[in-house]
């Protein structure tokens, strides 16, 4: 009784308070640039919760902008295992999908799908602020019911 | 009521841990939502901190290597612990316990823990910029502890006591106003708030203090912030406001001063830069030491 009592508050507190960090794996900066406005005052996304923390092993959600570069790849791998569980990915822009115009240049290995498990893909070039809010806010969601580590796509 | 039973009383439910825990929850929300306002955001709605606190203590806690585990959970406890007992001595309405001779001693001893464990914790868990952080952290608590033990020490010169329910009791002074000043001053670099935010210094040094810190460990830390603002509001509402005898005007007092310096502090942390350690160290040196110096002046003096 008392545990299922724990386990509700639990899952309500993962949707309502997802904190992210964000990396950059090689991304041309347009994602990172849309990404700031998230937690400036026309959005805000701290309504939601949401807060940018500094340390990867604060974060729920990590948010992921670029394609994967032979440079980055340990590092972004090294950085999500930091994170403790629960965890989702939100991959930000068509880079971390396909690769975009950077596929098939020989220092990038292109999506980010191979070396991390995205739960969620934010389409656009970049996407607009909102979209990516959206992107976070399923992401919680989908912490909150334990269904991370499974792909999934928004719709927009 | 037998003593052991009023000291659990004033340790775990008012002043103590639980009262504490959701006082320090709307205080450290209301911190948030005034500091959104300022910026033109919107804010957090006012159960953030407490799902904050509920999401940390449901994830895994990872110990980075080469950290003694028992250090690793123990600091947290042990700041919780400390700050638990000090807001358990602060004779404010309702608190069960009786005030004894020396407590006010006490009080400034384990006010200091949270910092103490604090700057343990940056060291202990071997991360380059929690290291730095602590640094910060400790030459920063001997800048701030100066115009704040003083200004103690003032009041109980004052009271000629070393007793809470004395000093709170005595006539007051002139000495007073410098008293609250030197207090004031010292209470962003206490709560870490911005021109004094050098020790967890966010994206400067990554995370500061807590960098290598996460889920449980870390939600304690984030409790022991708001008791540690609870407490600081609960000295000030005591020391400085009117005492009053029905409960409902001691709360009422109690919350309007609680407001009062959430609001001078947030507002001051959104109006500022950060300021480098040396600026930080001179500041309280200079003018916190000026204002704790004439309090004592004028405490021995009236």
């Amino acid at each position: 009784m008392s545990i299922q009592w724990i386990d509700r508050l639990s899952k309500i507190s993962r949707q309502k308070s997802p904190w992210v960090y964000h990396v950059n794996a090689g991304a041309c900066n347009g994602c990172d640039i849309e990404i700031g406005p998230c937690f400036c005052p026309r959005y805000d996304a701290e309504q939601m919760g949401v807060l940018l923390q500094g340390s990867p092993k604060h974060a729920d959600i990590l948010l992921i902008t670029g394609p994967m570069t032979l440079r980055t790849c340990e590092a972004a791998k090294d950085i999500y295992a930091q994170m403790p569980k629960p965890k989702a990915v939100v991959a930000i822009g068509s880079c971390p999908a396909t690769g975009n115009v950077f596929a098939g240049s020989p220092t990038v290995l292109g999506s980010v799908e191979p070396s991390i498990p995205v739960d969620i893909y934010v389409p656009g070039c970049p996407p607009r602020p909102q979209a990516i809010m959206e992107g976070i806010r399923q992401a919680a969601k989908l912490l909150a019911e334990g269904k991370t580590g499974k792909k999934q796509g928004i719709s927009s | 009521m037998s003593d052991w039973w009023r000291i659990f009383l004033a340790v775990l439910v008012w002043p103590g841990l639980l009262g504490g825990a959701l006082l320090g929850w709307l205080f450290l929300w209301i911190t948030r939502k005034i500091m959104a306002r300022l910026q033109g955001r919107k804010g957090p709605p006012f159960y953030q901190p407490f799902f904050d606190f509920v999401k940390l203590m449901s994830k895994e806690t990872i110990v980075p290597g080469g950290t003694n585990r028992i250090i690793f959970y123990g600091l947290p406890l042990v700041a919780l612990i400390s700050v638990t007992f000090a807001l358990s001595l602060i004779p404010i309405p309702g608190n069960p316990l009786r005030s004894f001779n020396g407590d006010l001693i006490l009080l400034i001893y384990l006010l200091e823990m949270p910092a103490l464990c604090d700057i343990l914790a940056g060291f202990a868990t071997r991360s380059l910029y929690a290291q730095v952080g602590a640094t910060r952290e400790a030459i920063l608590s001997l800048g701030y502890n100066l115009p704040f033990l003083t200004a103690l020490i003032a009041l109980a010169v004052h009271a000629k006591s070393s007793s809470l329910r004395e000093i709170v009791a005595a006539t007051p002074s002139p000495a007073i106003v410098f008293v609250a000043l030197a207090l004031l001053l010292s209470v962003p670099a206490r709560l870490k708030s911005n021109p004094f935010s050098i020790a967890n210094a966010e994206s400067e040094i990554v995370a500061g203090i807590h960098t290598e810190y996460n889920s449980k460990p870390l939600a304690i830390f984030e409790l022991v912030h708001g008791l540690e603002l609870t407490a600081l509001v609960g000295l000030f509402a005591v020391l400085f406001l009117p005492f009053a005898h029905s409960l409902v005007a001691a709360l009422v007092i109690y919350i309007l001063c609680a407001l009062g310096l959430i609001f001078l502090t947030t507002g001051l942390a959104a109006a500022t830069a950060r300021l480098k350690i040396q600026n930080a160290f001179s500041f309280f040196w200079r003018w916190g030491a000026a204002a704790a110096v004439l309090a004592i002046v004028v405490a021995l003096i009236w």
